[in-house]
C-alpha cells in the first residue's frame, strides 16, 4: 500500500483550485466557496497528525471540505429555521388518485445529469491541469480559465510572447491527450 | 515568386502557433487563411488542429473555475502566516 506524505507548504498551490472548483458545484457562491476551502486547509493543518498516509494528501482534503459544505448547509438551514423538508405527496381530497410517481421529475429530464456531468468534467479538468508542471499550468490556467490577455500574463509572469504561446502548446497537448485517457 | 510562395505556405510549426492563437481569438486574418491553407494538405496538422478545437470547446462547455490570483495570493499568505505559528510551537 503506497504511504502518501503530508507536505502543507504546497497545499495551496496544488490543490486550492481543486478544492475550489469542488465546493463552487456544491455551494454556487464564490465568497463562500473560498472561504470553505480555506478553512479546509487551516482544518487540514491542525489534524495534520490524524493524517495516515492511506489516502493521497487530496482525498483527505476533499474529506474535509465534504464536512465543512454539510456544516454550512446545516448553519444556513438552521438560520432560517428550515432544517426540516416536507414532502407533500399525500395531500387533500381533490388530488386523490395521485400517485407518487407524478412527482418525481421527468426522466427524460436530462439537465440535472448534464450538470452531473459537467461537474465531474470540471474537476477531470483541474486533474489533468495538475500533473502539468507547475508554470506550464499557471500558464495553462490564467490564459484559458481566467481569460488574461497575452500581454496581462506576461507580465505577471515576466515571460515574453513568444514564450507564452510555445507553453501554451505543450499544456494543450498535455492536456488533450490526458483528457482523451481519462474522460472519453 | 519563391518569396511570395514562402509566405503562403507555412511550415507545420507556425500552422500549430497560429492554430494555439485562434484558440484564443487573437490569430487575425492572414494567420487563419495561411492556416487553413496549410490544413488542406497536411494531414498530422489537421488532427492536431480538430483536438486542439475539441479542447477548448469541453473546456467552454464545462463549468470549470479557477482562483483569481489575487484571492489566492490573499490564501497563501494567511495559510503561510498560520502554517509559520505552528511550526515555532513545538
Amino acid at each position: 500500500m503506497p504511504n502518501h506524505q503530508i507536505d502543507p507548504n504546497k497545499w495551496i498551490d496544488l490543490y486550492s483550485d481543486y478544492l475550489f472548483n469542488y465546493t463552487i458545484t456544491r455551494v454556487r457562491d464564490r465568497d463562500t466557496a473560498q472561504d470553505l476551502v480555506q478553512d479546509t486547509f487551516f482544518a487540514g493543518l491542525k489534524s495534520m497528525k490524524n493524517f495516515k498516509g492511506k489516502a493521497s494528501e487530496r482525498t483527505w482534503l476533499i474529506s474535509i471540505l465534504k464536512r465543512k459544505i454539510v456544516d454550512y448547509y446545516r448553519k444556513i438551514n438552521s438560520k432560517k429555521g428550515k432544517a426540516e423538508i416536507r414532502i407533500n405527496y399525500k395531500s387533500d381530497s381533490e388530488d386523490e388518485g395521485n400517485w407518487l410517481e407524478e412527482h418525481v421529475a421527468d426522466p427524460f429530464d436530462k439537465t440535472a445529469e448534464d450538470n452531473l456531468e459537467n461537474t465531474e468534467l470540471g474537476l477531470a479538468i483541474h486533474n489533468c491541469i495538475g500533473k502539468l508542471p507547475e508554470k506550464q499550468a499557471q500558464v495553462f490556467k490564467m490564459k484559458t480559465i481566467l481569460d488574461y490577455e497575452t500581454e496581462a500574463v506576461c507580465n505577471e509572469l515576466d515571460i515574453t510572447a513568444s514564450n507564452l504561446w510555445v507553453i501554451i502548446h505543450r499544456a494543450r497537448t498535455t492536456i488533450a491527450a490526458c483528457l482523451e485517457k481519462n474522460w472519453f | 515568386m519563391m518569396n511570395k510562395k514562402n509566405k503562403a505556405f507555412i511550415s507545420c510549426d507556425e500552422a500549430n502557433h497560429s492554430c494555439d492563437k485562434s484558440q484564443y481569438n487573437e490569430a487575425d486574418f492572414w494567420e487563419k487563411l495561411k492556416l487553413n491553407i496549410h490544413l488542406l494538405y497536411c494531414r498530422v496538422c489537421r488532427k492536431y488542429s480538430i483536438n486542439n478545437s475539441k479542447l477548448s470547446k469541453i473546456i467552454n462547455d464545462s463549468d470549470v473555475v479557477c482562483l483569481d490570483l489575487k484571492d489566492k495570493q490573499e490564501m497563501k499568505d494567511c495559510f503561510e502566516k498560520e502554517l509559520k505559528k505552528r511550526q515555532q510551537q513545538p
